[in-house]
């Protein structure tokens, strides 16, 4: 399998990861990619820990287990770093991304020795600025994309537009919010 | 030209149904299949099928309704689940024996108890011997496409005979992965239209439904339900060539990959197949000649064709995501081992009971058995042939 990346998604119930799982593989399938987008079903319940994944390659993809040793981890809450092991078989060459404000050294500490790159942002700022409510997953979707490079911001933007428009056809005062957490996010990324 | 698409197994199937476009559907929701009403009522209420749906208040009704709906002369289908199926039990055996050929997605599902929603395969083993044809899934691809060969295959005269789409709860059902449509009206001119021979709003022939069967003929009709079964095969390959012309994917009772030059092979259905592949070509990159057999046509059972592929291997691992609990070995192990007896290929076999209750089948665990099948050919003995994997052992919490 040429390129296969694999993402797994650190989430609580009602956060949208799997939303946010699923709006990856709709863009990445978009730019001509196969892909995988899917939720690992539990117990669920608002609030209870939630794992989402994909896999975005540019040949079939064929495997239909979860993903133990992923390229890229996303925490969407980070109120799991403490008690899910987020980085567990997280590949060095990739990285993590998380939804937070908490500084340097405790994000070090608490990712127990992580050597590969870690990204933050404050995707409660974004959210709360740009939609006046705390939605995580669509500024967490475009730090994904940021970091992993899976498609350029433009052609993300692009599709989001698309999706958007479709998915909020009922409620369309909402897209440009959307729009604008996705822009801010894609800038406001960063690697600590 | 095929659509490129993304859909998730549920999605697919009931984009199948959408484009067949049946007279009935009548269905009640159950986790994992509830997505295929609930797609296709919508379908209904925005005028893009002209279905009769019918919302039953249980499985039981539901099969009923779709007895009742293909016995007056119509096409009818309907979508479950495990316990849905169950509940369903006592219509599934009638449904066949009146020789209907209702199509049902089962979305496969851990009977309950104790109570689970996940995957495995104990739903549509409990019906394997009810007269039903059974076709399995590796991927949304596989149900879609199924589906749309269902009509062709469970309508044939020589055939008549109710069959079930099996693809794994959860893991294809609930997975986005990209997919192959048809157009509309190629799927309409491919599926064709239904006209029963004999049906009960015929005012020209007025005939009975389901009267007592006594000693005297009961036996007759079930030797020639079983005769159905075998003319199944036939209609089957046919079918799948037709397919075969309008799409492009080749369909057959099984699929061999890297099987022709294989020593060791493992022997699976649905989606674990798709696993299995990722790891035979690990395998063969290490120089391992490993091969694998997805089994697509579960009923009628391909007995002499599956020993054929077969029997060239020194040793076969035969995966059962549903065990029997009956101290011998799962139902797929029990029909591959006694199919290759009776045609007399003697290759060393051995069970492998998995993924029960929606246990993740790892890549992982796939490579450990294709080295015990390493083993096995090596030292030419079995030893205990009904095993496990990924089953956690006592005082190890690592797989939880």
């Amino acid at each position: 399998m040429d390129n296969l990346i694999e993402i797994r998604w650190h989430g609580r119930g009602g956060q949208g990861a799997k939303t946010a799982s699923l709006l990856l593989a709709d863009a990445a399938f978009n730019t001509g990619k196969y892909i995988q987008g899917f939720p690992e079903y539990g117990p669920e319940r608002m609030g209870a820990p939630i794992t989402a994944y994909n896999r975005i390659s540019s040949s079939p993809i064929t495997i239909h287990s979860n993903i133990y040793e992923p390229n890229y981890v996303v925490v969407v809450d980070d109120t799991l770093l403490e008690s899910v092991n987020v980085t567990s078989g997280l590949k060095e060459t990739g990285g993590i991304v998380i939804n937070t404000t908490k500084s340097t050294d405790y994000l070090k500490n608490v990712l127990k020795g992580y050597n590969g790159a870690i990204y933050t942002i404050d995707a409660r700022k974004i959210s709360e600025e740009t939609l006046g409510k705390y939605f995580p997953n669509t500024p967490m979707l475009a730090a994904i994309v940021k970091v992993s490079g899976i498609m350029s911001d433009e052609a993300l933007l692009e599709d989001m537009k698309g999706s958007f428009k479709h998915k909020f056809a009922k409620k369309p005062e909402v897209i440009e919010g959307n729009m604008k957490a996705l822009e801010m996010a894609l800038k406001e990324v960063k690697k600590i | 030209m095929s659509i490129r698409e993304r859909l998730s197994g549920n999605e697919a199937a009931a984009t199948a149904m959408k484009q067949i476009n049946p007279d009935v559907v009548a269905a009640f929701p159950i986790t994992p299949s509830t997505e295929i009403p609930q797609y296709f009522s919508t379908f209904v209420a925005n005028g893009t099928v002209d279905t009769e749906f019918v919302a039953v208040e249980s499985e039981h009704s539901a099969m009923s309704a779709c007895i009742g709906a293909e016995s007056a002369g119509s096409r009818a289908m309907t979508a479950t689940s495990a316990n849905g199926l169950s509940l369903m039990w006592e219509m599934i055996y009638i449904a066949s024996s009146l020789r209907l050929p209702i199509v049902l997605s089962l979305v496969n599902r851990a009977v309950s108890g104790p109570l689970n929603i996940h995957n495995d395969h104990s739903d549509a083993m409990g019906v394997r011997d009810s007269g039903w044809i059974m076709l399995f899934s590796e991927n949304n691809q596989e149900a879609y496409d199924n589906t749309l060969m269902a009509h062709r295959i469970a309508e044939h005269k020589d055939v008549m005979l109710p069959l079930m789409v099996c693809q794994d709860g959860f893991i294809t059902s609930h997975s986005i992965e990209n997919i192959e449509l048809e157009e509309d009206e190629k799927v309409k001119k491919f599926v064709g239209e239904y006209h029963p021979e004999h049906y009960l709003l015929n005012q020209k022939e007025p005939i009975a439904v389901g009267p007592l069967d006594v000693q005297s003929y009961l036996f007759e009709h079930k030797a020639q339900q079983a005769q159905a079964m075998k003319n199944a095969k036939k209609v089957i390959l046919e079918v799948a060539k037709d397919f075969e012309k309008m799409t492009g994917r080749t369909y057959g009772f099984f699929e061999e990959y890297k099987l022709q030059d294989a020593v060791i092979a493992v022997v699976c259905m649905n989606s674990t197949a798709g696993t299995t592949k990722y790891v035979v070509d690990k395998l063969r990159e290490n120089g391992i000649k490993a091969g694998l057999l997805k089994v697509r046509v579960y009923r009628p059972f391909p007995a002499e064709e599956i020993a054929e592929a077969l029997g060239h291997l020194k040793a076969v691992a035969i995966f059962d995501k549903a065990d029997s609990l009956n101290a011998a070995g799962g139902a797929l192990f029990e029909d591959v081992v006694s199919a290759m007896y009776v045609n007399q290929k003697a290759v060393l076999a051995v069970n492998y009971i998995y993924g029960i209750g929606g246990r993740d089948t790892k890549v992982d665990d796939i490579e450990k058995v294709y080295t015990e099948l390493l083993k096995i050919s090596k030292n030419g003995k079995v030893g205990n042939p009904y095993r496990y994997f990924g089953l956690r052992k006592e005082g190890d919490q690592n797989a939880l």
